[in-house]
């Protein structure tokens, strides 16, 4: 306990700001809706014509004139990005930053064990991702119904489901790899989520690369399905959850019995 | 029971030797100093001994307890000072030390507070703005404040000014007094001599000797010093000589009658035949074994 104390007090400017940006930045979207809407059925057709880059971002099968359609492409953007480079900033620098600071000499030769102190940062890590999210739909809940707009609840719980599941695969990856470096993994986390977001527009675009939805988290987070379905693809899902537990998995072999150097 | 037992602990970083064959033993209650040149691997030695890194072969035993298997039970009883006196830069000095003595599930604000006060810390400063100094003086309390039955200081008075390296050997000593082990690792022979009742010496990842710091100090050799001649007496078995005007020194490690004899015949106005300290011996004797 006392390190997750520790790990969400360090952590939490951090988590601050971008809890804010990505909570302002989804409000912004919901409450200029209802002056987009009106022209919405122009831009939305618009939108849904323009070929292969609708494609990219799932558009060409959702309606823009309806306010899921536009929040799941919006939300897709900001929550989905955003909350991938949150997670996999938390993963790749939580095991690697004492030695990059050089305070694992400090924290490891107190009497916990290696498989404790990992234990104790994963879930830091997990309870900084639920926190950002519970705000994050609580911001959304709140402006939905500033706007007066009465969406359906499945498929927009779905759609946080997705993300929130995304995250928790990213901050895993990036957890396992954490432990393997003892410099700033930063550039590596970025390139990782932004590498699954590519993954997944690249399989938007072509049916040749449809098989990258099983590689990319994004792959289940894809919000023209889950409206269109109610459901997530468990496919794609199953694969997720399996590169989350190997991510800990591996995570938690490395730390356990790495040498920790000065 | 041995404080810390090492039965030929090895270590290799890959194929680069840490330390090789280490068979140390350290009593309890003992004031042991622990001697070597940077690079010798004192600090890879009680890296391993704290389970930082895993040796490549060999084992040691700390407080009676296997240093792989119980780790963790070795860690609650050992106070350890890294030679890097690193801290969460944003944390605040109290809130480390308090950090610290939660880790180990203790209320330690007593002691801690004690120590403070003697070492004379501003607790409510931020880590990033202390220098060296301070920051080791953050890493003895954090060494200290639990009463452990074992310290393992790595290095601990670089950064200290004089009066605080006094104050914290004194503190060390009323520990010793009560019962605690004290290992210090050291590249100032002085600080060894001074207050350790043994000291062994480590050079290149092996274990050169482990003894009494009063028979480390007592050989054979003897420093001379003589004033009233420029050129060296003719004697064999002279090494380190030292000239400073009419006064030149040397250290001699021939028979004594032939060195009596010798200086018998000289024109001398001074001359002094001591023991050499333990610096000496070091400089000149373990760089030459070479």
């Amino acid at each position: 306990m006392t390190l997750i104390k520790h790990e969400l007090k360090q952590g939490q400017a951090t988590l601050l700001i971008w809890t804010s940006v990505i909570g302002f930045m989804l409000a912004a979207c919901i409450l200029i809706y209802p002056e987009m809407g009106t022209q919405m059925s122009d831009v939305g057709s618009m939108f849904a014509e323009m070929g292969s880059f609708s494609a990219a971002f799932g558009m060409d099968r959702l309606n823009f004139g309806e306010f899921m359609g536009f929040f799941g492409v919006e939300c897709g953007n900001v929550l989905g990005l955003g909350g991938a480079f949150f997670s996999a900033l938390l993963g790749i620098s939580v095991l690697a930053k004492e030695e990059k600071e050089q305070t694992a000499e400090f924290l490891l030769t107190h009497p916990i064990s290696r498989r404790k102190t990992a234990a104790q940062k994963l879930v830091s890590v997990l309870l900084q991702i639920i926190i950002l999210n519970i705000i994050v739909i609580a911001v959304t809940f709140i402006s939905i119904c500033m706007i007066g707009e009465e969406p359906e609840i499945r498929p927009l719980l779905l759609l946080f489901l997705a993300y929130f599941i995304l995250q928790v695969e990213t901050a895993a990856i990036c957890f396992g790899i954490s432990a393997f470096i003892s410099q700033s993994g930063l550039g590596i986390g970025l390139g990782i989520a932004a590498l699954f977001y590519f993954l997944n527009i690249i399989a938007n675009l072509t049916e040749d690369a449809k098989f990258l939805k099983y590689i990319t988290p994004f792959g289940y987070t894809e919000s023209a399905d889950i409206i269109a379905d109610k459901c997530l693809k468990t496919e794609y899902l199953s694969v997720g959850l399996v590169l989350t537990a190997l991510g800990i998995g591996i995570g938690f072999c490395r730390y356990c019995t790495k040498d920790i150097h000065s | 029971m041995d404080a810390i037992k090492t039965m030929s602990l090895t270590k290799y970083y890959g194929k680069s030797k840490g330390i090789e064959d280490m068979n140390l033993t350290i009593e309890q209650g003992d004031f042991f100093g622990f001697i070597g040149p940077n690079g010798a691997g004192k600090s890879t030695t009680i890296r391993t001994l704290l389970g930082l890194i895993s040796p490549t072969s060999g084992n040691a035993r700390i407080l009676g307890m296997d240093i792989i298997k119980q780790r963790e039970d070795i860690l609650s009883q050992v106070g350890y000072m890294p030679s890097e006196a690193s801290f969460y830069r944003n944390m605040r000095v109290r809130d480390v030390i308090k950090f610290s003595a939660d880790l180990r599930h203790r209320d330690c604000s007593k002691e801690a507070g004690y120590l403070c006060g003697r070492l004379e810390l501003d607790t409510s400063k931020k880590i990033r703005e202390l220098s060296l100094g301070n920051r080791k003086k953050v890493s003895i309390i954090c060494a200290l404040q639990h009463n452990p039955e074992l310290c393992i200081l790595d290095e601990p008075t670089s950064g200290l000014d004089p009066l605080m390296q006094r104050e914290f050997y004194a503190i060390l000593e009323e520990r010793n007094a009560k019962g605690t082990t004290i290992f210090v690792s050291s590249h100032i022979l002085s600080e060894i001599q001074r207050y350790c009742r043994h000291a062994a010496v480590i050079r290149e990842g092996r274990l050169l000797t482990s003894d009494t710091t009063e028979n480390l100090g007592h050989t054979d050799t003897k420093r001379v010093r003589l004033r009233g001649v420029s050129s060296l007496p003719d004697l064999l078995h002279i090494k380190d000589v030292q000239t400073d005007g009419d006064s030149l020194s040397f250290l001699y490690g021939g028979k004594l009658d032939i060195l009596l004899n010798t200086l018998a015949g000289l024109p001398l106005t001074d001359v002094s035949i001591t023991e050499p300290d333990l610096e000496e011996i070091f400089m000149h004797y373990y760089i030459d074994t070479k």
